[in-house]
């Protein structure tokens, strides 16, 4: 039951000269985990804001279960099922974890010009919200403010905000970073249990946490894919070991 | 922000009933000074209407708008056209006419300057309010820069009974805080529903909302819009009260008062424009009784206070009430925000108390 979820053919991006992501082409099957590693500015987050909308690309292709949605509003994608989670931590500091997460999950709503029942009185939004903090473990954390919380529950919260939107597929950008080590074990703990029902791209660089939990690997370096492919096939190809494994200095920085 | 702490709620609620009893004490204490200060304070009520009405974009929505004084105008202006001269107008056609010619007007301009940020906003919001200024002041049709007088307030009365005399200065001021009240707690209704949250949550991250699956554009539209139509209340009650509207009504610079009086207040905890607007009001008072130049001394205590009270009174008077242990066995939480809240599950009530 290989189902393509994601697929994209030659998608370009350039910004002036700059090539950002050189005709890419992947494809993200049901419940695989995609990883996408590659050194700084090799394109990685560009490739998320193309496949989440933020940014239209220049050339290229995007496919959503076998929909076109190159060029749609963030909104729109959102709505279709891709949930996306951000590098930099971007959960709403003054809410509270629920209120992050009922906010997030309020946006099933058809929409929200709804301007005097208080929000915690619709039950399924608060509901989904809820079922959405447990999965990320942090219930127990359900009022504390966000701005109170250390930065690993942020980067949890932040991921549990994107399961509260219903999503059929998860992009995630570096959901790792910054985290300690424990931190990182209990977030990848939390991934390999989303994989059961979830296709996920993962954009990481912490290449312990990517050899656990990826099935396929894509390298990318300067724009460009340099490799392709299941985990372990990739993993040793000389190319990678050449262009990225190799430096020090990229591996280091995980 | 969604739950005031209740000390400050007692406080609200005093200051409203000593102020709604002002027709009782007021003659004691001021004797023929009595008439005059319950016109001051009717003004002061209408004032702080449109300082509410900016808060919910400046501090809710997080849009910094310097065109509330627009749809304020507007809507004076659409009362004293429509009232004839030597009769009075009704007020189930002018107060709708008022409020939808002010609606109209912060559509067309909402759906102008909405996708603009920061200080594009404010430039694009600007320069709208000058061009309203300018219509209203160059047109003789308007009256241009002497303003319009208006002979006769407008009637409320239903199948020829009349309900209110408007003529009456005790019911304008009764109507003033009536529609304050009402207003505020109208607002704080709509911040604790799914619409407020979309708000709230735009101002904080307008990327994420997106990401989210909402589009900002469609809820800033219509808080622009909501904002607008009570500015124009509170400039129809305005004009009501004062009978006479020109082109000061629609200018920036009363925008860009309303906006002080956010700030004095406190941002985004719309009780605390409420008080901005009587203390800015009353500093108006104060210093243009010594000097034909108030708004130079008046910048001076604004200053002061922004440097000396960054949250405004608003966040002065909620770091007093946190002081005010609640009826808890734990004593109140430090201040310090991060460290001391790590272990126990926080009240919602002492978190909340950040603007």
């Amino acid at each position: 039951m290989s189902r393509t979820v994601l697929e994209t053919r030659d998608l370009t991006m350039r910004f002036g000269g700059l090539v950002a992501v050189d005709r890419v082409s992947l494809q993200v099957e049901a419940r695989q985990v995609h990883a996408i590693i590659g050194p700084n500015g090799a394109g990685k987050s560009t490739m998320i804001n193309l496949l989440t909308g933020a940014l239209r690309p220049t050339a290229g292709q995007i496919l959503f279960y076998g929909r076109d949605i190159t060029g749609m509003s963030p909104n729109r994608i959102s709505h279709l099922g891709m949930g996306r989670s951000f590098q930099r931590t971007n959960v709403f500091p003054s809410f509270t974890c629920l209120e992050n997460c009922r906010l997030a999950s309020q946006s099933r709503l058809k929409n929200s010009f709804r301007f005097f029942r208080p929000a915690e009185s619709y039950r399924q939004v608060t509901e989904r919200a809820e079922r959405a903090l447990e999965l990320c473990g942090l219930s127990h954390r359900r009022h504390t403010p966000a701005a109170a919380m250390s930065h690993g529950e942020q980067r949890q919260l932040e991921i549990g905000m994107v399961l509260a939107t219903d999503p059929r597929f998860l992009v995630l950008d570096e959901p790792m970073a910054g985290m300690g080590q424990r931190e990182s074990e209990t977030l990848l703990e939390l991934l390999r249990e989303l994989n059961r029902e979830y296709a996920l791209i993962l954009v990481e660089h912490d290449m312990d946490a990517v050899f656990s939990i990826a099935d396929v690997l894509t390298v990318m370096v300067n724009g460009a894919v340099i490799a392709s492919g299941p985990l372990d096939a990739v993993r040793n190809s000389e190319a990678v070991q050449h262009a990225y494994l190799g430096e020090a200095d990229a591996v280091e920085e995980a | 922000m969604l739950d005031i702490p209740k000390s400050i709620r007692i406080l609200l609620l005093l200051l409203t009933v000593l102020l709604a009893c002002y027709p009782l004490w007021g003659e004691f204490f001021f004797g023929d000074r009595y008439e005059y200060y319950l016109q001051k304070l009717t003004f002061m009520m209408l004032l702080a209407i449109l300082a509410l009405s900016l808060d919910w974009l400046v501090g809710i929505t997080g849009m910094v708008s310097i065109a509330q004084a627009a749809f304020f105008g507007v809507a004076g202006y659409t009362l004293v056209m429509l009232t004839p001269e030597f009769a009075a107008a009704n007020v189930w056609v002018v107060l709708p006419a008022a409020l939808v010619m002010a609606a109209l007007a912060a559509l067309v301009i909402g759906l102008l300057v909405i996708r603009t940020h920061g200080i594009f906003f404010i430039m694009a919001t600007i320069a709208f309010s000058q061009m309203l200024y300018y219509l209203f002041h160059d047109a003789p049709f308007f009256g241009g820069s002497d303003g319009i007088y208006m002979f006769f307030r407008p009637e409320v009365s239903i199948g020829g009974v009349q309900l209110l005399n408007l003529e009456d200065r005790q019911t304008r001021f009764f109507i003033a805080l009536v529609s304050l009240v009402a207003i505020y707690l109208l607002l704080r209704v709509m911040l604790r529903a799914p619409f407020g949250r979309v708000l709230r949550g735009i101002k904080e991250n307008e990327t994420r909302m997106r990401a989210l699956g909402y589009n900002p554009l469609f809820y800033k539209l219509a808080a622009f819009v909501i904002a607008g139509t009570i500015a124009g209340y509170a400039g129809f009650l305005y004009t009501v009260q004062d009978a006479f509207v020109d082109p000061s009504a629609v200018s920036w610079t009363l925008s860009a008062h309303a906006l002080v009086m956010v700030i004095l207040g406190g941002l985004g905890t719309l009780f605390g424009p409420v008080l901005g607007a009587f203390a800015f009001e009353w500093l108006h008072y104060g210093f243009s009784n010594v000097t034909r130049h108030w708004e130079l001394p008046l910048g001076i205590v604004v200053i002061l206070m922004v440097l000396l009270l960054p949250r405004g009174i608003a966040g002065l008077l909620l770091d007093l009430s946190n002081r005010i242990p609640e009826r808890k066995p734990d004593p109140a939480p430090a201040q310090g925000k991060g460290a001391a809240e790590a272990k126990p599950p926080i009240r919602e009530t002492t978190k909340e108390a950040r603007p």
